[in-house]
């Protein structure tokens, strides 16, 4: 039960296209930094992205879950399919029952998209607390990025301010938390429907600067 | 329609490859009142004619709502009729809790229709005694169905089912080019005039004896005797 090899904060803001999502490619293993490499941003449907804190394994079990529900929409075939409210509302019901049995799913999961009512940000945990919002940090990202995006974050920013938040925010978690790599991955769910970047190196040399000033450490 | 050796049981094929028990079942709704459906682009109005034993009876109900974007109404064997509108009801609920959403009604109907099938399929259960009209409004729009104890389901812009049924829909027939473009109290009227056409000679549509439902993108909603009564004299 308790996680073994796990992955740090997740990001998700809504912007003026859509809603962006920013996670390290770090999955550690303890005090390990395991897999360098890997993806915490997972594409279950067209308009929908999944993304953990928490526990990898747990992780790559309800992705599967959930892109089995996708199937059975596809073979259905009835033009209905699910909507990021929906398998947000449906991952909070599982948790919720796992945590009733004392078998947690432990992860706190992030589930972004676009539909025909808007754009969708949700949340919910190992406990099955569920709430959704313009935008959302987990881990902890919780405590030191979401002060940043509740300062800075406006409901239409184009996409360059969207990115420019998100980076800045990464830049911080990658300098304080140590579970993290400035291995970075980004997404965003538009009309144009999920794209997923390729993982790239968060720029910090600027801030290092700083190191040149200090004196008698 | 006349016995014949292979109409005992519903695990039974005839020679012609029919299942007689599930053709038999199918004439249930032909007993019950008559009920109607009728879709436009916008809504879907249900309408039925209720039965009472007799003056001192009340009329029995014919049409129910399923959730707030969806109800049925019902032509057979009533106690059949509650047994699948529980049906519907818990599942539909079920997908509100699980989903937080109204369940898409193809997807309803077509859960009902599997649990029609099976009772066509087992040795010692009977097929339900009752077709329902199910109606609503859902992500897709306005939607009309039909099902039936065989396990099939239809998807229609107007239907009717139960005593006479056949003039209300040859009345549909005739007037199915006003039907898309109809105004939501147009619809209503033209589901009254369906109505109409399976009276006998002396009979007449009476308010009381009316049961009305409509769907649209605000919600299924059964008329009160009030709203019924406006429509009478509207």
């Amino acid at each position: 039960m308790p996680p073994i090899t796990t992955g740090s904060s997740v990001l998700a803001i809504k912007y003026a296209d859509g809603v962006m999502i920013a996670a390290d490619t770090l999955v550690s293993y303890g005090s390990l930094a395991r897999f360098k490499n890997e993806s915490r941003l997972k594409k279950v449907s067209e308009n929908c992205i999944l993304a953990f804190t928490g526990d990898h394994s747990d992780f790559q079990y309800i992705s599967e879950m959930i892109e089995d529900e996708i199937e059975r929409d596809r073979f259905i075939d009835d033009g209905v399919v699910r909507s990021p409210a929906e398998i947000h509302s449906l991952l909070g019901r599982i948790m919720y029952h796992r945590r009733s049995k004392m078998e947690p799913l432990w992860d706190t999961l992030i589930v972004a998209g676009r539909d025909a009512s808007g754009t969708f940000i949700g949340n919910t945990d190992l406990q099955g607390t569920v709430f959704s919002d313009d935008f959302m940090a987990t881990g902890y990202g919780a405590y030191m990025a979401l002060p940043i995006i509740r300062k800075k974050w406006r409901a239409d920013m184009d996409q360059q301010a969207a990115l420019g938040l998100l980076e800045e925010c990464l830049k911080v978690l990658f300098f304080r938390d140590a579970r993290s790599t400035a291995n970075v991955q980004l997404a965003k769910v538009t009309a144009d429907g999920v794209q997923i970047t390729e993982p790239y190196r968060i720029d910090q040399e600027a801030y290092w600067e700083f190191g040149r000033q200090v004196v008698g450490i | 329609m006349f016995r014949n050796q292979y109409d005992s049981d519903v695990t039974t094929y005839s020679p012609q490859g029919r299942l007689h028990q599930v053709e038999y079942a199918m004439e249930s709704q032909k007993l019950g009142s008559v009920i109607t459906g009728v879709r436009s682009n916008t809504h879907v109005v249900l309408a039925a004619i209720k039965r009472s034993s007799g003056p001192l009876c009340s009329y029995h109900e014919k049409i129910f709502d399923v959730d707030s974007h969806c109800g049925i109404a019902l032509a057979g064997l009533a106690a059949d009729g509650r047994g699948l509108c529980r049906y519907l009801r818990r599942e539909a609920m079920d997908h509100q809790y699980v989903y937080n959403s109204e369940v898409p009604i193809e997807r309803l109907v077509l859960g009902l229709a599997d649990k029609s099938q099976q009772r066509t399929q087992i040795e010692g259960s009977r097929p339900y005694g009752v077709s329902l009209i199910v109606g609503g409004h859902d992500r897709t729009g306005p939607r009309l169905f039909q099902t039936c104890p065989s396990g099939n389901c239809y998807e229609y812009y107007a239907c009717a089912l139960g005593q006479r049924a056949q003039s209300a829909m040859s009345f549909f027939d005739r007037n199915k080019e006003k039907i898309a473009e109809s105004t939501e109290a147009e619809l209503v009227r033209l589901a009254f005039d369906a109505l109409r056409t399976t009276l006998s000679e002396d009979g007449d549509l009476t308010p009381a004896s009316i049961s009305v439902a409509i769907a649209g993108a605000d919600g299924f909603k059964k008329l009160s005797d009030e709203e019924v009564l406006a429509f009478f004299q509207g």
